[in-house]
């Protein structure tokens, strides 16, 4: 029933004997990535000729093709409305804050981990940092409630302590800009670390050796073996981060946030727009055009990065 | 040798080499104390008196120790208990589906005489680069699959994870293909090879991968918040975080419990269902952490 089913889709991409060939080769083997395929267009390819919404009306009882037609009413409304320009601002600024601040750290972290002494001690401090990946963003919005709620919040405690006056947080929107930048680093150091510190320990130990030969201070060569060795990897993660420029980690925002309407204008990102406009059911063309607009940027950006990177020295794309 | 074995062995230390020490020493220290400081944090206000919390807030030590939060969720535990049932429920069979999927694609895919591999793999990257967004998975979901209030709902958006299929496929590739090519000659299926010599020879992969998986389905509340509205199918995650925003799921246990809402010790009783819904993660934390290392690096090196 499964090979019935794929043969469709299949035959339309590659129509020659080769295919076939290959087919009733290794029929076993098609069988086998079947499920996976299938899986894959039901959840992602079927799902993303939703995108034509909007270019539409959408109206649940007519569905999603027999919607009626509105060209670019949807874009045009969102955008001129200012949302477009709020969101797509927030996306981007976050992204690129998070994104320096949190591959920074966590290049600091796999420098330190991998060059220090006290085999125990960097042992402890890695599991320490790696603790947060493992939590849900639930748990988080949780300790931020903890920590920054006006009454019993321990920031306020603190400054309690002190004698000065509690500060509501949630009445001073950009103070959130340094809360979600420093959480999503606390969640994501420990994690991006490793991928560091498997960059660092592929470095051939004789570079190393020779430098100290030659006389060279630790500062020295980190500056001139670690970093430069570490340079593709750190190209590969900008990459995969400026590709999801558009894209906000909806689970961060909306546990740290929440329903807060206060911290919409420093705070609401595309995905967290999205989002509510689903749950009251209102604006379905224009979520439809922002998601549009998310996805196809996306893929765009990504590409043109990609064969920037592959100009400048192959080894360094993607793909 | 590595080099940090090298320098440890070095009697001699130069200046630069000890302020770099302390330099790393310092920053780690302050990063390790600021990542589990929150999760003490959450321990002690689980602990502490509700009147204590309400007069002094927040410390790393119970001012005025109490275990009335666990006393109430446990004296009523129907809820948490059914919402335990719906987490394991998930993550097992997620975890068991999303594993063998993944393995035995990933097995194709590692396959050198397997022509269309390649073809296959961008077909499976290609979605990470592009896809529709919550919106149209959530209408597709919706209008024409009718999952919402269904188990599936919660299952299927994470059984195929591109990135782990990957990562499988680099540990499936570091298998000689004469094995398969020797067990070919002795007559074996493709499906037989697959499940008698690849899985048992991928256990650590399995394992890598497995876990991964399962801390996703551990960890997810998003799938139901926007699948499943009937409280009485909430994961613990997504039941918690009801617990946290909504009153309507304190005046639950307050109604089930008997005691009125006004007394109900809400602070430390969300601390509480914080620590039971997080745990088991923390529990195994240490056993499991070096998989997960393993899996970062192996995907770190393939890029």
């Amino acid at each position: 029933m499964q090979t019935s089913n794929r043969e469709p889709e299949r035959v339309g991409i590659m129509k020659n004997h080769q295919f076939l060939n290959e087919f009733n080769k290794n029929k076993a083997l098609f069988i086998m990535i079947a499920p996976a395929v299938l899986l894959t267009i039901i959840l992602s390819y079927i799902p993303m000729s939703g995108l034509v919404l909007a270019f539409k009306n959408f109206r649940y009882d007519l569905g999603v093709f027999g919607s009626p037609w509105a060209g670019f009413e949807n874009f045009k409304y969102f955008f001129l409305s200012g949302t477009g320009a709020r969101v797509t601002f927030n996306t981007i600024f976050y992204n690129l804050i998070n994104l320096i601040t949190s591959q920074f750290l966590s290049m600091l972290v796999a420098i330190f981990i991998t060059e220090i002494f006290g085999k125990t001690y960097k042992k402890i401090c890695q599991s320490l940092i790696f603790l947060p990946y493992f939590i849900s963003w639930v748990i988080v919005g949780t300790f931020i409630y903890n920590i920054f709620n006006y009454e019993t919040g321990t920031f306020n405690s603190i400054l309690k302590f002190f004698n000065m006056e509690p500060i509501n947080m949630y009445s001073i929107p950009s103070a959130w800009v340094w809360i979600i930048m420093i959480f999503n680093s606390w969640k994501w150091v420990g994690y991006n670390s490793i991928i560091y510190m498997a960059a660092i320990t592929n470095i051939d130990a004789e570079c190393y050796e020779a430098a100290d030969i030659d006389g060279a201070n630790i500062f020295q060569k980190i500056r001139s073996i670690t970093f430069p060795s570490i340079m593709p990897t750190i190209i590969v993660m900008l990459l995969l981060n400026v590709g999801r420029i558009l894209r906000g980690d909806f689970q961060m925002f909306y546990q740290i946030v929440g329903n807060n309407g206060q911290l919409y204008n420093t705070t609401d990102v595309i995905d967290t727009f999205v989002f509510r406009s689903l749950l009251t059911s209102s604006d379905m063309g224009m979520t439809a055009a922002v998601s549009f607009y998310q996805s196809v940027l996306c893929l765009v950006i990504i590409l043109a990065v990609n064969g920037i990177v592959k100009r400048v020295n192959k080894e360094y794309a993607l793909f | 040798m590595s080099y940090s074995t090298l320098v440890n062995n070095r009697i001699r230390m130069s200046k630069s080499t000890i302020i770099f020490n302390i330099i790393g020493y310092s920053i780690l220290s302050v990063l390790a104390l600021l990542c589990i400081f929150p999760f003490i944090m959450l321990l002690s206000g689980s602990f502490t008196a509700e009147q204590s919390i309400a007069q002094y807030g927040y410390g790393i030590i119970p001012r005025e120790f109490s275990t009335n939060a666990y006393d109430l969720l446990f004296k009523n535990p129907g809820e948490i208990i059914h919402a335990y049932g719906v987490t394991i429920f998930i993550t097992a069979a997620g975890t068991f589906f999303g594993l063998f999927v993944t393995s035995m694609t990933a097995y194709v895919l590692s396959r050198q005489d397997f022509k269309y591999r390649n073809g296959f793999s961008f077909f499976f990257y290609f979605t990470t680069l592009f896809n529709g967004g919550t919106l149209t998975i959530y209408i597709f979901f919706v209008k024409y699959l009718n999952l919402k209030d269904s188990y599936l709902a919660l299952i299927l958006p994470l059984l195929i994870n591109v990135f782990y299929l990957l990562i499988m496929r680099s540990f499936m590739a570091s298998i000689p293909s004469s094995i398969i090519e020797s067990a070919k000659i002795d007559g074996a299926g493709e499906f037989l090879i697959y499940v008698r010599l690849i899985l048992p020879l991928s256990k650590s992969g399995l394992t890598t991968i497995g876990l991964f998986i399962l801390l996703g389905y551990w960890n997810d509340w998003y799938n139901a918040m926007l699948y499943i509205s009937d409280y009485k199918m909430y994961p613990l995650q997504y039941m918690l975080y009801n617990m946290l925003s909504a009153t309507e799921a304190i005046s639950r246990i307050s109604s089930s419990s008997g005691i009125e809402i006004s007394n109900m010790p809400a602070q430390s009783l969300k601390m509480a269902m914080a620590v039971i819904a997080t745990g088991p993660v923390l529990l195994v934390y240490p056993f499991v952490q070096k998989y997960f290392v393993k899996g970062i690096t192996i995907g770190a090196v393939k890029g």
